[in-house]
C-alpha cells in the first residue's frame, strides 16, 4: 500500500445536546481518521446520530449544540480553534457537504450554474465570467448532458438524479481536501443511484479527495467505500476495512444488520429475516453497559456491567464487542433457515384477474382542457394484465415513474382506470372505489408508504384499526375490542399500544398498525405500495417477517409494490416488471432473477446494491431517466435507453411476448435463447453460497 | 406566460361583471325613490314622475343597467344627483389622492415590515422577535381611531410637528401635500404593518429550515449573502402577495382613518354618496374599488410568478 495521507482526523469527539431534560451526549468518544482518496463509509440506522456526527465534524450544530470534548484536525489545522467566521472560509473550499436531498439542496430561485459559480467567486476569487465557465466545466465533469443548457436552467427542470450531479460537481468546484456525503442517493432510483455511487467513486479517485460518506444503506457501502464504520447510538461499534467489516465482523450489531438485509437469491419459503429485537436506545436512557446488550443474543451478565471500549481485534480491525473471540469461532449466521418452508406449488384459487387496465391522465387541468383535448395525455397506466392467486404475492418493480403506484390505486379503487377489466374472485369490480359495496371493500385492502400520513393523528391506534372492523363488518362494540386486541397482538403490538396516538409511536410501529388495520377486515388481497422503504433495515426485515407470518396464517395475496428489488425478492412468489405503463417481463421470482431476462430487468438487478464486497456485479448501466409519460418512445418503449438494443426494428415494432417454461415471459426482440447466450451466468450468480449465509 | 396574462385577464372581466351586476343591483335596493330624494318631500306627484321619466327609472331594470353599464365603459359614468355634475371628475380626483396617500403608506410599512420581519424571523422566539410579533399585532389590533387621535394629540398638537387636519384641496400636489400625509400614512401603516411584518417572518422561517439554506450556508457564502441571495429571495414572495393585496385596501378601503383627518379619499368619497344616496357616485366609486382590487391582486400573481421560476419558466 502506498503511504496514505491523512486528512481528517477526529479524536475522541461527544458531541452534546443542550435540552430542557439537561445535556444529552447525542455522539460519544468518536474517533474517525479519514485518509486522501479514500472513502470512508460511516453506517448507521435513522437515530444513531450519523449527521449529527457529520455536522459536528464541519462545526455546523444548531445553537444548543456544542462538542463537549474532541480534537477536529483537516490536514494538520485545528478546527475547533477558528472562529465563525473562519469557519465559513473552510467551508466550501476545503470541507464541501453533498446532502440527502438533491431536490431540496438546490435553491429553487436560482439557475443552476450561477449556485456553481457562487463558489468559485467567493472561494477562488473568480470574476462573474470566470466563474460562469467553470461552473459549466464542472457539469461537464459529472456527465452532465448539454451543460451550457443545464447552467440555465433551475431546479425544478432537472430529475433527482442531475440535480445530484449539480450537488456533486458544486461540492468538486474548488477540489475540497474532504467531501462528506449524507446520504447522497437514498432519495434516488435504485438505477440512478448505482450510476452516481460509479461516478462519485470515479471522481474521488481522479480528485484524490477524501470521502465520509454515510448511509443507512449496507449495499451501498459495500460498494463504494474502502474503510466502513458501523454507528450505534452516538458510538463506533465496529471499524475495518471493507472485507473485514462485511466478510469477518467481529459485532453482534454488523451481524444483525446484515441478517436484516433480504437476499437476492434465496426468498421467504427458505429463510426468514433475522430482525434486531428492540429499539435503538435514547441518548438520555442509555443501558449501563454495553450499549447494544439488550437487543444482543450473545448478552452475558458481564456485557451489562461496564461499557466495552472499542478494542483492535485485528490489525485495523476495531470492535466494541467484549466476545469477539467467540464471534470469531462461531461465524457468521445472519438468517434462519427455515424448516419445511417449502410450499407445494399447487396453484391456488384465482383472486385477481385484471386484464388491459389503463389509467390516462391529461395534463390540462380547468378550462384550457377544452381546446387542448387530446394533445397531451399521460399514459400512466398502458395495458397492463395481471393474474393473482391466493395466498400468493405478487411483486412489482419498477423505477419511480413507471406507473406501478398507479396500477395499485386503479386496482382498489383509488383512481378510476380508463379502460380494462377487474375480476375479483370472479366477479366484475367497477372502477371506482366510492361505488363498490362494503363486502368487496373489506376483500381488498391498502398499506400505503408513509404511515405518517395513513394515520389520522388525531385517532389513538386502536379506533384507526378498529373502523374497517365496525364499518366493513358491523361487528358489535364488545367483538370490536376483542378483535383490536387480537389483531394487535397479530402485528406484535403490546396491548397499552391501542390507547396511544400516532405521534407517540415510532415509524415501524406505525406501520404495524397500518398492517393492522389492512387485516381488520380480514382481506382476500393486500396491497402493499412501498410499504417498508422509508423505514429503517432492522425495523423493515421485521416487517417483512410479519408480512410473510400473516401470509401464512390468514391466507392473504399481496400485491407487493417496492423499488427495493432484493425485498421483492424476498417477499414475492411472482415478479412483474414494469416500465413506462406496460409490463415487460414477468415469471416466478426464481425465473426473473436468473437469465435469460429482459434488458431492463437486467439492468435493475445489476444496480442493486448487495451488502456482499465479493459479489462483482456486471455494469450495466441506464443512461438518462424514464422519459415523460406524454412523449412515449415508439416501438419498444425501452429503446432510447436499452443497452441491449438491435437495431431499428426497436425503434419501430412493438416487441412480441417471448414465453419460456414455467409462464416465464418476455416481451423484447431478441430471441429469448440469444438473451440466454449473451447473459450467460447472470449477474447474481457469484453471491449464491459465497455469501453471507455459511 | 402569455397565455396564463391572458386566462387571468379574461377572469377579471369576468369577475367586474359580476360585480356591476352586484353593485347595480345592490343599489336599486336602497330606501327610498332617487326622484323623490333628489326633489325633496314637498315635491309634486307630477314632477316626481316627470323626473323618473327623465332619469329612465321608469325603464325595466335590465335595459337600466345595459344603459349604465355601457356608459360606464364609454366613460360616462353618470351625473351626481346632489352636485349635478359628473360624476368621473370627482371620482378620479378623489382616487388620485388616495393614491398619494397609499404611496406614503406603502413605503413606510412595507420596508419596515419586512426588515423588522426578518429580524424577527433570523431571532426567533427570543426577545427581539417577541418585542417585535407582539407590539405589530397590538397595532393590527388598535382601531385607527384609536391611533389615529393619540398621533394628533402627540404629534399634531403636542410637538406640532405635522398639521392635524389633512383635508387638502382637489388640486394639490404630492410635494405640497406631503406634510398632511404623514399622519394619515402613519396611522395606516400601524395597522398594515403587522400583516407584512407577519408574513416575512413566517415565510422566512420557512425558508431558513430549507436544506438549499444549510446548502449555501456549508458552501462557505458570507452570512449577508446567504441571506439576501438564498433565503429572501425566496421568503418574500408570500409577502409581495400581501403587499398587492394591500393595495386594494389603501385606495378604498381607508373609511375610518380619512374621516379621522378629513382626508379627501375614495373611502370618504363613498360614505358621502351613502349618506346622499347619490347613486351615480356609489356605483361608479364602487366599481373602481372593485377594479382597483381585481387589478391588484392580478399584480401581485404576475409578480410572484415572475420572481418564482417554477413558475415562469414551467416545464
Amino acid at each position: 500500500m502506498n503511504e496514505r495521507t491523512l486528512v481528517l482526523d477526529v479524536e475522541d469527539m461527544t458531541v452534546t445536546y443542550r435540552t430542557e431534560k439537561g445535556p444529552l451526549d447525542t455522539v460519544r468518544n468518536v474517533n474517525l481518521k479519514i485518509y486522501a482518496g479514500e472513502i470512508y463509509g460511516l453506517v448507521g440506522e435513522s437515530g444513531s446520530g450519523k449527521t449529527t456526527l457529520a455536522h459536528a465534524v464541519v462545526r455546523y450544530l444548531p445553537a444548543n449544540g456544542f462538542l463537549r470534548s474532541g480534537k477536529i484536525c483537516l490536514s494538520g489545522t485545528d478546527l475547533m480553534s477558528l472562529s465563525k467566521m473562519e469557519m465559513r472560509e473552510i467551508w466550501g473550499s476545503r470541507i464541501s457537504m453533498v446532502h440527502q436531498d438533491p431536490s431540496s439542496s438546490i435553491n429553487p430561485a436560482i439557475q443552476i450554474g450561477e449556485q456553481i459559480a457562487e463558489v468559485a467567486r467567493i472561494h477562488l476569487g473568480f470574476s462573474r465570467k470566470e466563474a460562469r465557465v467553470r461552473a459549466v466545466e464542472m457539469l461537464n465533469k459529472v456527465h452532465m448532458p448539454d451543460p451550457e443548457a443545464v447552467a440555465k436552467r433551475y431546479a425544478h427542470q432537472l430529475s433527482g438524479g442531475m440535480l445530484q450531479r449539480v450537488l456533486i460537481a458544486t461540492a468538486l468546484t474548488t477540489n475540497p481536501e474532504l467531501l462528506i456525503m449524507d446520504e447522497p442517493t437514498t432519495a434516488l432510483d435504485v438505477t440512478t443511484e448505482a450510476v452516481i455511487l460509479d461516478l462519485i467513486k470515479d471522481l474521488m479517485e481522479e480528485y484524490n479527495t477524501a470521502v465520509l460518506y454515510i448511509t443507512h444503506n449496507l449495499g451501498v457501502v459495500a460498494r463504494i467505500s474502502n474503510q466502513v464504520g458501523v454507528l450505534y447510538a452516538g458510538e463506533i461499534m465496529e471499524e475495518g476495512s471493507i472485507t473485514q467489516v462485511f466478510k469477518n465482523n467481529l459485532h453482534p450489531y454488523t451481524r444483525g444488520l446484515l441478517g436484516c438485509v433480504p437476499r437476492v437469491d434465496t426468498n421467504k419459503r427458505d429463510i426468514s429475516l433475522k430482525a434486531i429485537p428492540g429499539y435503538i436506545p435514547r441518548p438520555d436512557n442509555l443501558p449501563r453497559g454495553c450499549i447494544f446488550a439488550p437487543r444482543c443474543d450473545l448478552v452475558e451478565e458481564a456485557c451489562t456491567v461496564e461499557r466495552p471500549p472499542l478494542v483492535e481485534a485485528e490489525e485495523g480491525h476495531l470492535t466494541a464487542c467484549r466476545r469477539f473471540e467467540e464471534l470469531k469461532k462461531i461465524g457468521n449466521v445472519v438468517a434462519d433457515t427455515r424448516a419445511g418452508g417449502s410450499k407445494d406449488d399447487k396453484l391456488g384459487d384465482l383472486v385477481l384477474e385484471a386484464r388491459n387496465i389503463k389509467k390516462y391522465f391529461t395534463a390540462a387541468a380547468g378550462l384550457s382542457a377544452l381546446w387542448q383535448r387530446g394533445r397531451s395525455v399521460i399514459k400512466a397506466v398502458d395495458d397492463i394484465s395481471i393474474r393473482m392467486r391466493r395466498s400468493f404475492t405478487m411483486g412489482i418493480v419498477g423505477e419511480s415513474g413507471c406507473g406501478k403506484t398507479t396500477l395499485a390505486r386503479c386496482l382498489i379503487g383509488l383512481e378510476e382506470a380508463t379502460s380494462g377489466e377487474i375480476e375479483l374472485e370472479g366477479e366484475l369490480l367497477p372502477y371506482s372505489v366510492a361505488k363498490r359495496p362494503p363486502e368487496i371493500l373489506k376483500k381488498m385492502q391498502m398499506v400505503f408508504q408513509n404511515p405518517d400520513a395513513s394515520l389520522n393523528p388525531q385517532h389513538p391506534a386502536g379506533s384507526s384499526v378498529a373502523r374497517p372492523l365496525i364499518l366493513l363488518r358491523n361487528l358489535s362494540r364488545k367483538e370490536v375490542g376483542d378483535k383490536v386486541k387480537e389483531l394487535f397482538q397479530a402485528v406484535n403490538l403490546p396491548e397499552e399500544f391501542i390507547e396511544r396516538l400516532p405521534h407517540e409511536l415510532s415509524g415501524g410501529e406505525k406501520q404495524r398498525v397500518a398492517i393492522a388495520r389492512a387485516f381488520a377486515a380480514d382481506p382476500a388481497l393486500m396491497i402493499c405500495d412501498e410499504p417498508i422503504s422509508s423505514l429503517d433495515v432492522s425495523v423493515q426485515a421485521s416487517l417483512m417477517n410479519l408480512l410473510v407470518d400473516l401470509q401464512e396464517s390468514r391466507g392473504a395475496s399481496y400485491l407487493f409494490i417496492s423499488h427495493d428489488l432484493a425485498a421483492v425478492r424476498h417477499l414475492s412468489d411472482w415478479i412483474a416488471v414494469v416500465y413506462l405503463g406496460r409490463l415487460w417481463e414477468i415469471g416466478s421470482a426464481e425465473d426473473v432473477f436468473v437469465p435469460p431476462y429482459h434488458p431492463y430487468t437486467e439492468a435493475l438487478l445489476s444496480a442493486i446494491p448487495i451488502p456482499d464486497p465479493d459479489v462483482k456485479q456486471e455494469t450495466i448501466r441506464l443512461r438518462g431517466s424514464v422519459p415523460s409519460a406524454m412523449d412515449i418512445p415508439s416501438g419498444c418503449r425501452f429503446h432510447t435507453r436499452c443497452p441491449r438494443k438491435i437495431g431499428a426494428i426497436c425503434e419501430q415494432q412493438e416487441p412480441p411476448w417471448q414465453q419460456r417454461g414455467n409462464y416465464h415471459q418476455i416481451r423484447c426482440h431478441i430471441p429469448i435463447e440469444e438473451l440466454l447466450e449473451i447473459q450467460g451466468e447472470g449477474l447474481l450468480k457469484k453471491s449464491a453460497g459465497g455469501g453471507v449465509i455459511s | 406566460m402569455y397565455r396564463y396574462l391572458l386566462r387571468r385577464f379574461a377572469f377579471i372581466l369576468l369577475t367586474l361583471f359580476l360585480a356591476s351586476l352586484i353593485i347595480f343591483t345592490a343599489t336599486q335596493f336602497l330606501p327610498g325613490d332617487v326622484a323623490q330624494i333628489i326633489l325633496g318631500q314637498f315635491a309634486t306627484e307630477t314632477a316626481v314622475e316627470n323626473l323618473r321619466e327623465e332619469l329612465g327609472l321608469n325603464r325595466p331594470l335590465h335595459i337600466q343597467y345595459l344603459n349604465w353599464a355601457g356608459g360606464f365603459i364609454r366613460g360616462d359614468w353618470g351625473t351626481s344627483l346632489v352636485s349635478r355634475t359628473p360624476v368621473r371628475p370627482i371620482v378620479l380626483e378623489r382616487l388620485g389622492n388616495s393614491a398619494m396617500l397609499a404611496v406614503m403608506a406603502l413605503l413606510i410599512y412595507v420596508p419596515l415590515g419586512i426588515v423588522l420581519g426578518v429580524i424577527a424571523a433570523l431571532k426567533r422566539d427570543k426577545l427581539p422577535d417577541q418585542l417585535i410579533s407582539g407590539v405589530s399585532m397590538a397595532f393590527v389590533g388598535l382601531p385607527e381611531f384609536v391611533s389615529g387621535l393619540l398621533l394628533i394629540a402627540f404629534l399634531a398638537i403636542g410637538l406640532t410637528w405635522f398639521p392635524a387636519n389633512s383635508s387638502i384641496n382637489p388640486d394639490t400636489t404630492f410635494r405640497e401635500a406631503f406634510p398632511y400625509l404623514v399622519l394619515p400614512a402613519i396611522t395606516v401603516s400601524l395597522t398594515g404593518l403587522g400583516y407584512i411584518t407577519r408574513m416575512t417572518r413566517s415565510g422566512t422561517i420557512d425558508v431558513l429550515r430549507m436544506d438549499y439554506v444549510r446548502a449555501a450556508d456549508l458552501k462557505g457564502l458570507p452570512a449577508w449573502q446567504v441571506l439576501i441571495r438564498h433565503v429572501l429571495r425566496n421568503s418574500l414572495l408570500p409577502t409581495v402577495t400581501v403587499v398587492a393585496m394591500g393595495i386594494g385596501w389603501l385606495l378604498g378601503g381607508l373609511i375610518v382613518t380619512e374621516t379621522v383627518y378629513g382626508y379627501p379619499g375614495l373611502g370618504r368619497l363613498i360614505v358621502y354618496g351613502i349618506q346622499r344616496q347619490d347613486l351615480p357616485l356609489i356605483q361608479a366609486s364602487s366599481m373602481i374599488i372593485v377594479a382597483i382590487y381585481t387589478f391588484s391582486n392580478l399584480a401581485a400573481d404576475v409578480l410572484y410568478g415572475l420572481l418564482n421560476p417554477r413558475i415562469r419558466v414551467g416545464e
